[in-house]
């Protein structure tokens, strides 16, 4: 997640001008074509490995590799999940306030050799991804990196771009795009699954 | 968290952070690059009053493994030696540029001094300041006796206290600054503390303290503690008639032998031993306590540098607000 | 040249007495020349400065027992004038200052050149305590007789800083200044049990790690030395009073009729331990500052006479000596500028002394066991003119800087104080007028 707009996706009282963009379907849908296009891109599931981003990245990942499995049977989907913090990595460390780190977890094969796909889920300045690509470097050297994203809003501050995109949102740089999945969200009790454009509050 | 002096002012909350976040650090340490970026361009400034080869190097190697650059300043044979005080020091590595400043000192107070004056502005850490305090020791034990106990259960340490632990910390509670840290820190994690010792080794208002007190480690230990603590005692003590010789001490409230033959004689397999070291063998515990299956003497020295970068990254990254977790991504 | 003699007189319009009469006053020539109806139709009154004192209550000029002017020696801490300027913006006329210099005040020698700087000042009486011991160092007397009989004429002697632990020393000194009415003021403070000692030993010393100074070791010395003084019929005085435990000792010994007198600091009366979790150590001082219940016991001992006199402790440092670790701090604090407004927040404000009872704790007994003549007197006509106007309704905020001693160690900054002392009168002379220094009356041209 990126930088100048740490609260993006903080789940919490509703602004008033927040407009949903993205159904729990539409979320569905999203990471079921972006796992098929994973598979055509790796020519199967060979090699592959999901790292998600903490927070919402590896529930996305999680998802995604349940669509893998499903399509390519004999495919354990919790054999290629993993989870990649990138706190340490981050370039705002000295201005933000300081966070707690989540686990980093790599798939028992480790990602030496291993195409890696890393899943966030909004993709923003790039700031987060460099971090990633920074952090998967003190982990191990895989084959190939690739970059999957639920949502990518544009104003990029970095060269990066998406490989599997769910669906191009364009926003203001004022507006706060929330992600909510029901792994990590609840209202009132129940999950929630959708993604939002918050206007400014 | 500005500064860490104390384990009095940490609150259950700040305490099980740094835990939390040691945990990840910890995990660092098992990985091919044992580095970090986060501290990358800060300096860390080693201030030390007293000789601690131990303590220093844990923090240095902390330090390191978050990509800090680290000062060893030793006031021994240095211009401090020679009579330039600590606000001259202080004003020094603030001119240097020193972004924190882990001390160690022989006089009580000295790092709180250098966090209430306006002499250096930087995160002070205290790594031991005369008979006061010694809180990253404290972090440390609690990070050990966490993680062996989550294990004992098969339960995971992240984001628990020490609820319901038992610990018995044994010998010169009244020059201990361990002691004290420990006491503190294990109270507000909710552990149960008894404090064994000779009635010279206590403060005579050990009796205010949150604490059991007992005079007789042998009846402490049928208590049933989850942990003993031993603590260091100086053999010149004797000579200022806390004791009455090492003899004496030892038989009464070392660790021996016969004394870890009991923890299985009460049926206690899991408790564990500490000792924040360096340990005088033969003299507060034996060889055959400090050597075997139940010593976390080792656990203790990998977990220190854990917690060290625990603390140095959460004062030295960020404003020094409270962070809300959801905040990460 | 230099005035010998008070200039011109003083008509003191409409103060109040003791709080307790409202009366003028005529200073004329060194003394109160007349109270009352009388004083302002007076001769002299026509010609005389007035000074309106509605409001203001006038009180014997104070007597401190207990100042450290610092002087010969640490002339970076304190100096004669420096020191006796703050002892008249505090509303004080006398101090003894303490014979802990370098060199040590114990002989003929030393005490009368400090006697003659406080001379030549001209602000307050100084007069020298003499060292019991030789260079403090508690193995012989010094010579006693030669500084009762010096121009200083000393009459209190104390190795202050230092307890004369050793009790055949004590003895014979509380024996041997008998010869000339003199009085042992002791430093209670049994040395083997304050080894290293850093701050009162109990809850917070427990905490801090810091090591004790135990109660006992200032008891068991004052329970010994009241019995000597019984034993062998000598006066004793017992320099800064800090314990609970204490206060029952001496009050026994008064009981039983012995001739001992106590001192109590401002700062014993107000301040606790408790301050010292800071590790700031402007609250560094010996005897420590204690516990909550000492502070409660000292000050119902000050009202009903168990302790007699308030003696500051006025014990100026460099800030090198305070801005350091605790352990390696100097003891002591300021107390001349604080003292009046201190007592009065603790003692009066309470309800616990009046300021007829703070003119007895504060001038007349404090004189009497210096055997001041000329200090300490009442306000009545012919009485020398040693007295200070306060304003008590006063309030003001303690700030170290703007003070008159060198010292800026005061645990009382930015405490906000009731009382102002508003002029004092230094044998007729005003030496503080509209709550500033005025002029000295320096009593030699420079002998």
């Amino acid at each position: 997640m990126d930088t100048g707009n740490a609260m993006q996706r903080t789940s919490g009282s509703q602004p008033k001008s927040a407009r949903t963009v993205l159904s729990g379907d539409d979320i569905d849908r999203a990471l079921t074509r972006i796992a098929h296009e994973i598979i055509e891109a790796n020519k199967g599931v060979q090699d592959l490995v999901l790292l998600g981003i903490p927070r919402r990245g590896f529930p996305l990942a999680q998802r995604i590799a349940q669509r893998i499995a499903s399509a390519e049977p004999g495919t354990d989907p919790a054999a290629i999940v993993g989870q990649l913090d990138i706190t340490m990595y981050r370039d705002d460390l000295r201005h933000s306030t300081a966070r707690t780190p989540s686990p980093t977890n790599l798939p028992a094969g480790g990602i030496d050799g291993k195409v890696v796909v890393l899943v966030d889920d909004v993709l923003y300045s790039g700031r987060t991804i460099r971090a990633a690509l920074d952090a998967i470097a003190d982990l191990g050297r895989p084959r190939i990196v690739r970059l999957a994203v639920l949502v990518d809003r544009g104003h990029r501050e970095l060269p990066i771009r998406a490989d599997h995109v769910g669906k191009n949102l364009p926003t203001a740089t004022s507006e706060k795009v929330r992600v909510r999945l029901g792994e990590v969200d609840t209202a009132n009790g129940l999950p929630l699954n959708e993604v939002a454009i918050e206007g400014q509050a | 968290m500005k500064h860490l002096l104390s384990t009095l002012d940490l609150s259950r909350d700040d305490a099980i952070r740094i835990l939390d976040i040691a945990e990840e650090m910890a995990a660092v340490g098992t990985r091919e690059v044992k580095k970090l970026p986060a501290l990358r361009g800060r300096t860390v400034v080693n201030l030390f009053f007293e000789d601690s080869t131990r303590t220093r190097i844990s923090f240095e190697a902390a330090a390191k493994r978050l990509s800090a650059d680290v000062i060893n300043f030793a006031a021994k044979g240095s211009s401090v030696s020679k009579g330039e005080s600590l606000k001259d020091t202080a004003q020094t590595l603030q001119a240097i540029g020193a972004d924190a400043v882990v001390i160690r000192h022989w006089a009580s107070g000295a790092p709180a001094r250098l966090a209430a004056t306006d002499w250096i502005d930087a995160p002070v850490v205290n790594a031991g300041d005369g008979t006061h305090e010694h809180p990253t020791q404290a972090l440390l034990d609690a990070f050990t006796l966490r993680r062996h106990w989550a294990r004992a259960r098969g339960t995971g340490s992240l984001g628990t206290d020490l609820a319901g632990l038992k610990v018995a910390i044994v010998g010169d509670i009244l020059h201990s600054r361990v002691a004290r840290s420990n006491l503190w820190l294990l109270r507000t994690l909710g552990a149960e503390v008894t404090m064994v010792a000779p009635p010279t080794l206590l403060p005579v208002a050990a009796g205010s303290w949150p604490c059991t007190i007992n005079y007789d480690l042998d009846d402490a230990l049928a208590a049933g503690p989850d942990a003993v603590m031993m603590l260091r005692v100086q053999a010149e003590r004797m000579n200022a008639a806390f004791f009455p010789n090492a003899r004496e001490y030892s038989r009464r409230w070392g660790f021996d032998d016969a004394r870890l033959a009991a923890l299985d004689a009460h049926g206690l397999a899991e408790t564990l031993i500490l000792h924040p070291g360096p340990m005088n063998r033969g003299l507060e515990i034996s060889s055959g306590a400090a050597d075997s299956s139940r010593s976390a003497v080792l656990d203790q020295v990998s977990n220190g540098v854990a917690v060290r970068m625990a603390v140095l990254y959460l004062l030295l990254s960020g404003d020094q607000q409270r962070t809300a977790n959801e905040t990460q991504g | 040249m230099n005035p010998t003699h008070a200039t011109g007189d003083y008509l003191i319009r409409g103060a109040s007495l003791l709080a307790e009469t409202t009366a003028d006053l005529l200073v004329s020539d060194g003394r109160i020349a007349a109270v009352g109806p009388a004083a302002a139709t007076d001769a002299r009154a026509a010609s005389a400065t007035v000074i309106e004192a509605a409001g203001l209550v006038a009180l014997p000029g104070m007597v401190d027992l207990h100042t450290h002017l610092r002087e010969p020696g640490r002339e970076d801490a304190e100096t004669v004038e420096t020191g006796t300027r703050a002892a008249a913006l505090g509303g004080f006329t006398a101090v003894h200052a303490m014979a802990n210099s370098n060199p040590v005040a114990d002989t003929a020698g030393v005490v009368e050149q400090v006697w003659s700087l406080g001379r030549r000042s001209g602000w307050v009486d100084v007069r020298p305590v003499g060292a019991v011991t030789v260079g403090l160092g508690g193995e012989r007397l010094s010579e006693l007789g030669a500084m009762a009989d010096s121009r200083a004429r000393v009459r209190v002697f104390s190795d202050d800083g230092i307890c004369v632990s050793d009790p055949v020393l004590m003895r014979r000194a509380l024996e041997y200044v008998k010869a000339f009415d003199g009085v042992i003021a002791q430093h209670a403070q049994e040395p083997r049990l304050t080894e290293g000692a850093q701050m009162n030993e109990g809850e917070v010393s427990a905490v801090l790690g810091l090591a004790g100074w135990p109660a006992v070791a200032e008891e068991s010395i004052i329970a010994r030395d009241v019995l000597l003084a019984q034993h062998v019929g000598s006066r004793l005085h017992v320099c800064h009073v800090s314990t609970k435990g204490s206060v029952e000792i001496i009050r026994w010994a008064k009981e039983r009729g012995i001739q001992v007198t106590a001192e109590v600091t401002p700062h014993h009366l107000l301040l606790t331990d408790e301050l010292v979790r800071s590790y700031d150590p402007v609250y560094k001082v010996n005897p420590p500052l204690r516990r909550e219940e000492d502070v409660m016991a000292l000050r119902a001992a000050l009202a009903d006479g168990t302790i007699d006199v308030i003696g500051t402790d006025h014990a100026p440092h460099p800030s090198e000596s305070k801005e350091c670790e605790w352990a390696q701090a100097a003891m002591g604090m300021t107390g001349l500028e604080t003292a009046l407004s201190v007592v009065q927040h603790a003692m009066i404000e309470t309800g616990m002394i009046t300021w007829a009872d703070f003119a007895r704790i504060t001038s007349t007994v404090p004189a009497a066991i210096g055997r001041l003549g000329d200090q300490g007197r009442p306000l009545a006509a012919g009485e020398p003119a040693n007295l200070v106007l306060v304003d008590p309704a006063a309030r003001w905020t303690v700030d170290p800087a703007k003070m008159a001693t060198k010292g800026r160690n005061s645990p009382f900054r930015g405490l906000e104080l009731p009382g102002a002392v508003v002029a004092t009168f230094f044998r007729g002379h005003p030496t503080v007028l509209g709550g500033a220094l005025n002029t000295p009356l320096p009593l030699d041209g420079g002998a």
